[in-house]
């Protein structure tokens, strides 16, 4: 049985490490929106040293978020099948958001 | 209570969920981290809305501001949390070959929503400062 040409190449016919990139992707972008709205709250009105410190928060888990989504999308892109993440990993990104939501919650009781 | 407990602590216990059952097919793995990552966003576009109302709306009083943008960000938070809760659920349930879970998470997060889109229509009607 022949099937179309991306099963004989050997490459997963629904694109499903592709799509799974991308949705990473997506969802940093999601993050650096989020994060650029953080901190303009924190600059908004001038510079405090709560603020500056809250903004460096800020700024640290969007990085934090951003590396392990490149993390992540490089061992999407090494080709074959990838493994599941590591639940690990998963916390990270989802702790950055939540820290995300609580220098937000702080900013929004001081301003 | 312990099931609580026991999801908790294999968010930061790799070796956990994969000493369950046996490795379900990559593509169902793949499948249930793009469902995280769509849950993700959801909790990141809630924690931008609360970024947006308190910078955005300054002419509403204190208390309408305030009180909707902690509504949305603490909606952002739950939500990003549950998202790797649900995902250790699902994983365990595919390594296992049991039924997926079912939860009221979902209509529980669009009531929260359809309540903070009625406050912000009433905030925005009768709220304003001037």
């Amino acid at each position: 049985m022949s099937g179309p040409a991306a099963v004989r190449a050997g490459r997963d016919p629904g694109l499903q490490p592709e799509r799974t990139r991308l949705a990473w992707r997506r969802t940093t972008l999601a993050c650096t929106v989020a994060s650029v709205l953080a901190v303009r709250t924190t600059l908004y009105g001038g510079v405090s040293a709560p603020g500056a410190v809250l903004c460096a928060l800020c700024c640290a888990c969007w990085l934090g978020f951003l590396l392990v989504a490149h993390r992540r999308i490089r061992a999407l892109s090494a080709g074959g099948a990838p493994a599941a993440p590591s639940p690990l990993h998963l916390t990270a990104a989802v702790l950055c958001t939540a820290a995300l939501a609580v220098c937000g919650a702080v900013l929004v009781l001081e301003g | 209570m312990i099931d609580f407990v026991r999801n908790v602590r294999s968010w930061f216990a790799p070796r956990d969920v994969r000493q369950e059952g046996t490795t379900p097919d990559y593509r169902f793995s793949l499948a249930n981290e793009r469902t995280f990552l769509a849950w993700l966003r959801t909790a990141l576009a809630l924690i931008g809305g609360g970024f947006a109302v308190d910078q955005f709306l300054p002419d509403l009083r204190w208390g309408w501001r305030v009180g909707l943008a902690l509504a949305l960000l603490a909606a952002g938070a739950l939500c990003a949390l549950r998202a790797v809760s649900h995902w250790v659920r699902c994983e365990r349930a595919m390594r296992r070959g049991e039924d997926l879970p079912v939860s009221r998470f979902p209509v529980l997060l669009s009531l929260v929503i359809a309540v903070v889109a009625v406050a912000m229509v009433v905030a925005v009607l009768t709220g304003w400062d001037g």
